[in-house]
């Protein structure tokens, strides 16, 4: 279980500090899958940074499973359990495929293999592809999903693992996700933007200008995004969609 | 040759060698030769001149290698060293040098390398050549390799110059000339630390038709030491060039890299590009996600930028 207590992110900018987290208070459950979706810059990624460890929250809490981990450091959080499968992975000048599976397998060569197969990327063509620009935006986020699935997890956080992905694929590395979790004492939160992945999750989480809108069923949040949020980038700037036009 | 065991790591780190070699070398240790062999392809005779080696590969030699490591594992030595290599037609040879120096004393060790080669038409030659120092003692480890190649026509090189680690002091100068069709790659490495310094300078000219050169150089500078990069590419006929450096800085290293190309020739197709910054950060944070702790995620990053 993961508990998010109170918890606030500022993070300082040349104009000085914004407030990205507001107020989090947050219980995920084991077994449980859940969805995180809102709108863009609702601040999804940052409390999946936050839950990792990459931005050290600014107030608040938290635990996993009775831990206080707010002061692990990334390392520390990987090692008891956390995982995050990147929205933009990184990429590296020099580092096989290989050499990337390999680590998050912890040395397991037969883990990379068969990781590598299960998000439909064929072992022969990419163990020795480096991981840099080279490779596409769906193959990065493909072998991302992969250094993920290799790690034995408690929690783990997918950002946007539809982004990028065929739509013939993304069904299946959805099944993966499903798999993974199903294995027991998993504790899933998907980011996406995908009605599917709505329609899949035990609970939706509804984040907008950081802070949680809603919890709850599909049905009860899809009604929200299809009211209040609908078009709210528009409203918000005082336009709406007949603005639209062609040039 | 008895080998013992400060020869056999150096030999080891430096040429991949874990006995003698089977095919054609020669080991030069402290300033003498110590043993060589040639083979029915490949002479390896002693200059008479001046210090240093001829080696011979006959026209049409194929799939051979032959090895020809320095050691210098005494304080105070200054070992200079004149070495031809030519490559005969058509033929297809690896030549590893390399060199290592365990120093154990205070006072400067030093090698200067003069390595003249002569690739024939149509002759492959795969040239890797990995620099090392160690040793317990404070004097400085020095190594200059000065290296000229003369590449027929269609003849293509390709050479891997690695200075892996433990080398206070090295300025490197190599020199090509290129004719019709030969065609050149040349991947530099370079990792200092420390105090130490290391200086580059290339000079490729593409002088026939059709000829091309491709020099990638990568480098880490830590700790306070100093890189100087100078690769210049001249094209003076319908020919191609890239230059490419690359370097991580890390520390309060200095790096300065200045490629350049001239094209003499209308149809000359040049390109050059360099780069030195940090290890990127969230390279860093997505291996730590993956449980290795900062550490060892820069070495997996360095060593793999550096492969
Ligand atoms: N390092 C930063 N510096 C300044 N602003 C930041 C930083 N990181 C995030 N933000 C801002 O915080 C807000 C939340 O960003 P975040 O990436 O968490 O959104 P998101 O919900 O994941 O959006 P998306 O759906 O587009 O991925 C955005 O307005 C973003 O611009
Ligand atoms: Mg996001």
């Amino acid at each position: 279980m993961l508990k998010i207590k109170s918890l606030s992110l500022d993070i300082l900018n040349g104009s000085g500090d914004i407030s990205i987290l507001k107020n989090i208070d947050l219980e995920l459950e084991n077994d449980k899958f859940y969805a995180l979706t809102g709108p863009n810059g609702g601040g999804k990624t940052s409390l999946a940074r936050v839950i990792m460890g990459i931005y050290k929250n600014t107030q608040g809490k938290l635990y996993l499973d009775d831990t206080d981990i707010t002061d692990f450091n990334i390392t520390e959080r990987a090692k008891a359990g956390i995982s995050y499968a990147f929205q933009n992975p990184p990429r590296f000048k020099g580092l096989k495929v290989r050499d990337l599976l390999k680590i998050s397998s912890n040395g397991g060569h037969e883990t990379a293999y068969a990781r590598l197969r299960a998000v439909g990327l064929c072992p022969q063509d990419y163990l020795d592809r480096e991981c840099d620009s080279s490779l596409s935006g769906g193959e990065i986020k493909r072998i991302e999903l992969a250094t993920v699935l290799s790690r034995p997890s408690k929690v783990v956080i997918y950002d946007e693992p539809e982004a990028g992905v065929d739509l013939w694929s993304f069904e299946k590395l959805l099944g993966l996700i499903k798999k993974y979790h199903s294995r027991g004492g998993v504790t899933s939160i998907v980011i996406t933007h995908h009605e599917k992945v709505l329609t899949l999750a035990d609970e939706i989480i509804l984040m907008a200008d950081g802070e949680i809108k809603e919890r709850g069923s599909r049905d009860k949040i899809w009604n929200m995004l299809q009211g209040d949020f609908r078009c709210r980038w528009q409203q918000d700037c005082g336009g709406d969609e007949d603005e639209l036009e062609c040039y | 040759m008895n080998l013992n065991a400060i020869d056999s790591e150096l030999l080891k780190t430096i040429a991949d060698l874990h006995t003698i070699p089977t095919g054609a070398f020669n080991i030069r240790k402290d300033g003498r030769g110590v043993e060589r062999k040639s083979t029915a392809h490949i002479q390896v005779k002693p200059k008479t001149d001046k210090p240093g080696i001829d080696i011979i590969v006959a026209p049409g030699t194929k799939n051979e290698a032959v090895h020809i490591p320095v050691l210098i594992t005494l304080s105070g030595v200054t070992d200079v060293v004149y070495n031809t290599i030519e490559i005969g037609e058509g033929a297809d040879v690896t030549v590893v040098a390399g060199c290592g120096i365990h120093n154990p004393g205070s006072e400067k060790s030093q090698h200067d390398g003069i390595h003249e080669i002569i690739v024939r038409k149509g002759a492959r030659m795969k040239y890797v050549e990995k620099h090392y120092g160690e040793g317990e003692g404070t004097g400085e480890r020095v190594l200059n390799p000065r290296t000229i190649l003369i590449m027929e026509k269609d003849s293509s090189v390709e050479m891997e110059l690695t200075q892996i680690k433990g080398v206070d002091s090295t300025v490197r100068d190599t020199k090509a000339k290129l004719a019709e069709g030969a065609s050149l790659i040349i991947v530099e490495r370079l990792l200092t630390h420390n105090r130490q310094k290391a200086e580059s300078d290339m000079l490729i000219e593409l002088e026939g038709e059709r000829s091309s050169a491709r020099i990638v150089s990568r480098s880490v500078a830590k700790d306070d030491s100093i890189q100087i990069f100078r690769p210049v590419v001249v094209a003076k006929a319908a020919s191609k060039g890239h230059v490419e450096c690359d370097s991580i800085i890390m520390d309060r290293g200095k790096i300065s890299s200045s490629p350049a190309i001239s094209a003499e020739h209308p149809d000359a197709q040049l390109t050059h590009e360099a780069a030195i910054g940090k290890i990127a950060e969230e390279q860093l944070i997505k291996l730590e996600t993956l449980g290795l702790s900062e550490k060892e995620a820069e070495d997996v990053i360095l060593r793999g930028f550096l492969q």
